[in-house]
């Protein structure tokens, strides 16, 4: 066949397109038109079945619900542990019977080690200073003949884990003029650590449902596509390309997915509602004032995001599987 | 320029079956052609070579300037779009009306709704069932349900018509109706194809008929 012949019909490949003209901004209004009127057929065909619907959708919502509430808690939990009054601090006392010459030279050897941040030393003078212009028992101090206060020298260490606090702690105690260390900020460490745990597994377990999310709108759409192989097979025949199958599919999914989001922001504040007096007390005893926190705007939306783009994504895995069946050999 | 050329065809299932046997035909455009033969023959293998459904596993499928042989799998969808199709089952989807039905092709090839609505309406005229346009198709008789099956492949005027056994399910009758149905859309042009056993009916027709014999054909 010469190229002659070639290229009349090619420009004209649809003879039903003769004396039928389609502009660019015609083509993206009847894009956006398919893609309203798929949206609003998917919806409605989610809403005709109200059964089998409202299974699926609450599975995504727990599924979803859980990921949304361990969020929701690590946010409240960083609000509550403000980052530098939680650098352990180590308070090193010194025997009372310690000369001034001895302390100096404790705590200049201390500045010399290189696993701590800052060495503070508190005098014994000073601290009676400090005591007098603080408290309002200053006067006390005058009824002894000497001064009472021990030296005592603050340290924050370079290394924030417990175990190794711990050790500096035994080492420290090993001075022989030291006569006791404090630790008093320890709690607040195993604190640190329980919420560190405590949000490796909120990640770990997050992926885990979103995995789920992904496979149970999966797996609805792969129900809902064999329910519609013939108008899929159909379609294709008449010249359907595998964007035209997916789309009604894909709104599917992301209306699932949306749908599940929504409903899951309602169960994590219902959860929410359910901890806030037994939190408040715990924290209350520990820290003070403490205003929980709902999911806020950012979490709602995405929370929303989140359910849309998994239920988009499992409904293109679904159908993606499903499309490779129908390909000429 | 012929419309369809077969050249060499030769296909060869999964399973080893041979069939199709270096098939050698042309159609000119314009052209009404039957396709016979036994039962296992070739025809519907044949038939699903021109829509793509399998690729021929040697030699050249033309249609007009396209070798659907080597066709790029992108290409499929514009090519099917040309096509016009009707079913033995007439494959009509019955969650939907028959004016849907006729729209789907349209809608696929991305006409405007006032285009579609002018369109389905002028191909049920032509077929003779302007009022069935919201039954739904399963509420309408075989003969019936075969018309709109034909409404819906010519809605777009395809250049050329592939039947694959339309009148396999209908009484003589209704048979005779169908083809002569056919044979309009030739007169004004369309290049039209149909496999039928039917060999009382292609005798009454006078049009050209490719016969098909275990996979090879015989030249009359
Ligand atoms: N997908 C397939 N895989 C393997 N063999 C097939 C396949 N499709 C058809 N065949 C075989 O190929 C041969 C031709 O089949 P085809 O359907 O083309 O025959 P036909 O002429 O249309 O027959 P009928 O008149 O019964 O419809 C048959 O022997 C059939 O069993
Ligand atoms: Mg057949």
């Amino acid at each position: 066949m010469s190229n002659a012949q070639k290229s009349p019909s090619r420009k004209q490949p649809n003879r039903g397109a003769s004396g039928h003209r389609i502009t660019r901004a015609d083509r993206l209004k009847r894009w956006m038109a398919r893609h309203r009127y798929e949206a609003r057929d998917a919806l409605t065909r989610l809403l005709q079945m109200p059964a089998s619907a409202l299974m699926t959708l609450s599975m995504l919502a727990v599924a979803l619900a859980v990921p949304g509430f361990l969020l929701t808690l690590l946010i409240n939990f960083e609000q509550l542990t403000p980052t530098t009054e939680l650098k352990p601090q180590l308070a090193v006392y010194l025997k009372p019977a310690t000369d001034a010459k001895r302390v100096d030279q404790i705590s200049r050897e201390m500045l010399l080690r290189d696993d701590l941040l800052s060495v503070e030393l508190i005098s014994p003078d000073t601290g009676a200073a400090d005591f007098r212009e603080r408290s309002e028992l200053g006067g006390l101090l005058e009824l002894f003949e000497t001064n009472p206060l021990p030296a005592v020298i603050l340290l924050v260490p370079r290394d924030e884990d417990p175990a190794s606090l711990q050790t500096m702690q035994q080492s420290l105690f090993a001075i022989e003029e030291v006569d006791t260390v404090e630790l008093d900020i320890e709690w607040l460490v195993r604190l640190a650590a329980i919420l560190n745990s405590f949000e490796r597994i909120s990640v770990i377990l997050s992926l885990l449902l979103a995995l789920t999310v992904l496979l149970v709108v999966a797996n609805t759409i792969r129900t809902m596509i064999g329910n519609r192989l013939e108008e899929i097979e159909v379609s294709l025949l008449m010249g359907a390309t595998s964007r035209w199958v997916r789309r009604p599919f894909l709104y599917a999914g992301l209306w699932y997915g949306l749908f599940g989001a929504l409903l899951s922001i309602v169960l994590i504040y219902l959860a929410l509602i359910l901890v806030e007096s037994p939190l408040r007390e715990m924290t209350e005893l520990y820290l003070g004032a403490f205003e929980l926190q709902g999911l806020g705007f950012q979490g709602v939306v995405s929370v929303l995001a989140l359910g849309s783009v998994l239920g988009w994504g499992g409904a293109y895995l679904a159908v993606s599987r499903q499309l490779t069946q129908f390909e000429p050999q | 320029m012929s419309a369809i050329r077969f050249s060499q065809v030769s296909k060869r299932y999964p399973n080893g079956h041979d069939a199709l046997r270096t098939v050698d035909f042309e159609l000119d455009s314009g052209e009404m052609a039957f396709l016979t033969g036994h039962s296992g023959a070739g025809k519907s293998t044949l038939l699903k070579l021109l829509t793509l459904v399998e690729r021929p596993s040697r030699g050249e499928v033309w249609v007009g300037d396209q070798n659907l042989a080597t066709m790029d799998r992108r290409r499929i969808p514009g090519y099917r779009q040309s096509l016009g199709v009707v079913y033995q089952n007439h494959r009509l989807l019955s969650d939907r009306t028959v004016f849907q039905n006729i729209a789907l092709p349209l809608q696929i090839a991305g006409y405007s709704d006032d285009d579609i609505g002018r369109r389905v309406r002028a191909a049920l005229d032509r077929v003779g069932l302007l009022s069935a346009e919201s039954a739904n198709p399963l509420a309408l008789s075989g003969g019936e349900q075969q018309r709109i099956g034909i409404a819906r492949a010519i809605v777009h005027k395809p250049r050329l018509l592939i039947a694959d056994e339309p009148t396999g399910n209908l009484d003589p009758r209704l048979s005779l109706d169908i083809m002569q149905l056919f044979e309009q859309f030739n007169r004004i042009g369309t290049t039209v194809l149909i496999a039928t056993h039917d060999v009382a009916l292609i005798k009454r027709m006078k049009h050209r008929v490719l016969i098909l014999d275990k996979g090879r054909m015989r030249h009359v």
